[in-house]
């Protein structure tokens, strides 16, 4: 258990060194499914934080008690429990906006991103680590999220946060609001990601 | 003798021991126990958010009614004078074909009159169910307002039914002949204007409608 990554380190790795979307490539089903506008965008990004940082410290909270074989139940069950929380919220204070999000809020649940972290950290160092750890991979995916959802939502409707940002004449390219766009942004951001660790490496 | 019976004896107690050690309700002590901690916990928020969500739902409904019926300006003007549509949910049920449809209709009524009517009803469109409230007279003689409440149409293309220029060319549409879609420009009275490459979408509502007002015209105005 030497050589645990303290609380800056686990924070700072996961905005951009181990993005979970674009270095870990995980969690990408509600990048490429709810990317079409940024309100969706941050919404999911925001649930995702919410239970990704609550698992997290439930997890280190329990860590000690946890057996091998059992362990990815417990993941499972922490995590079904406060993606249900986050689900009623939103359809209590945000009714739209949980319409529009329908079935991928539910689906947090199985998303890797979050049993990945309860796996690899949460269930290995304490509470404080494990909560930054949370906050860290979380602004990591809200940054994937919202960087496609730009691209798409400008591209695609010619709006940014439902407010006008190019000029009406622009002929909306529908494509992108559309499934296919969400494959052409997500090749097109991880080929520039890629391209620009690439070179810093070179140098 | 007695020596080898002991030794029965002490493996014994301890094979049970293990037997008690792997049992799986010892070794998921730890899931029974969250199980039933997360279960509560998800109960309470139910219990406290259960009847908001419920309110949400309904409200979305009730929300549109006036508007339907009245109009935006009309509307704007009984809210000025603090004037309040009266509005009675109810279901009516229709035999179409030995079948029975029931539909949630809401009743507006002001000082006693009858205003109007909203009728809440669904259909197949291009891509899953269409859900919408349509606004009738108080005749059922023509259309006072459409409303999308739920779709799943095309982004860009079929989703801008819910578009206020595109839904407001079916006021005052007459209910006496079925509504057409037409894609050249609408210029008989029951014709509707689809929209540019989404003429399934169009379509679909069209026929919704059709079918909700054929199947209640009679109904309502003799209830």
């Amino acid at each position: 258990m030497a050589d645990q990554p303290t609380a800056t380190e686990r924070f700072i790795q996961g905005i951009l060194p181990e993005n979970p979307v674009y270095r870990q490539m995980l969690g990408l089903c509600p990048v490429l499914a709810i990317t079409n506008n940024m309100k969706a965008a941050i919404t999911m990004a925001a649930s995702v934080t919410f239970v990704l940082f609550c698992a997290n410290v439930v997890t280190s909270l329990i860590r000690n008690l946890l057996k091998p074989h059992l362990r990815i139940v417990v993941f499972t069950l922490t995590i079904a429990t406060f993606v249900t929380i986050a689900d009623r919220l939103l359809a209590a204070y945000l009714y739209q906006m949980s319409k529009t999000l329908g079935p991928y809020i539910p689906l947090i649940i199985v998303n890797c991103i979050i049993i990945c972290r309860c796996e690899v950290c949460a269930s290995k160092q304490s509470i404080f680590i494990a909560g930054s750890d949370a906050l860290g991979q979380s602004l990591g995916f809200a940054l994937a999220l919202s960087s496609i959802a730009a691209v798409r939502e400008i591209l695609g409707t010619g709006m940014f946060f439902e407010l006008r940002v190019l000029p009406a004449a622009w002929p909306d390219w529908v494509i992108m609001a559309l499934p296919p766009g969400a494959f052409l942004t997500f090749g097109v951001m991880l080929a520039a990601v890629n391209w620009i660790s690439s070179k810093k490496e070179k140098n | 003798m007695m020596m080898e019976s002991k030794d029965r004896e002490s493996t014994g107690s301890s094979s049970i021991l293990e037997r008690i050690k792997k049992n799986s309700l010892v070794q998921g002590w730890l899931v029974l126990i969250l199980a039933l901690f997360f279960g509560s916990a998800l109960a309470s928020v139910q219990l406290s958010l259960g009847p908001k969500i419920e309110m949400n739902k309904l409200n979305e409904t009730l929300d549109k009614v006036p508007e339907l019926v009245l109009g935006a300006s009309q509307l704007d003007e009984m809210e000025a004078k603090n004037q309040k549509l009266d509005i009675e949910p109810m279901t009516v049920n229709v035999d179409k074909n030995n079948k029975k449809v029931s539909y949630n209709v809401y009743k507006t009524t002001y000082n006693g009159k009858i205003i109007g009517w909203v009728v809440k009803t669904k259909g197949q469109g291009y891509a899953g169910n269409i859900e919408l409230l349509v606004g009738l007279d108080s005749g059922i003689e023509s259309i006072t307002g459409l409303f999308i409440l739920d779709q799943k149409e095309t982004p860009g293309l079929g989703n801008k039914i819910v578009t206020e220029k595109w839904r407001k060319q079916f006021i005052n549409k007459p209910t006496k002949n079925q509504l057409i879609v037409v894609k050249d420009g609408a210029d008989a009275l029951n014709e509707i204007d689809a929209i540019t490459g989404a003429t399934i979408s169009s379509r679909s509502v069209s026929n919704i409608l059709n079918i909700a007002i054929t199947d209640l015209k009679g109904q309502l105005i003799s209830g």
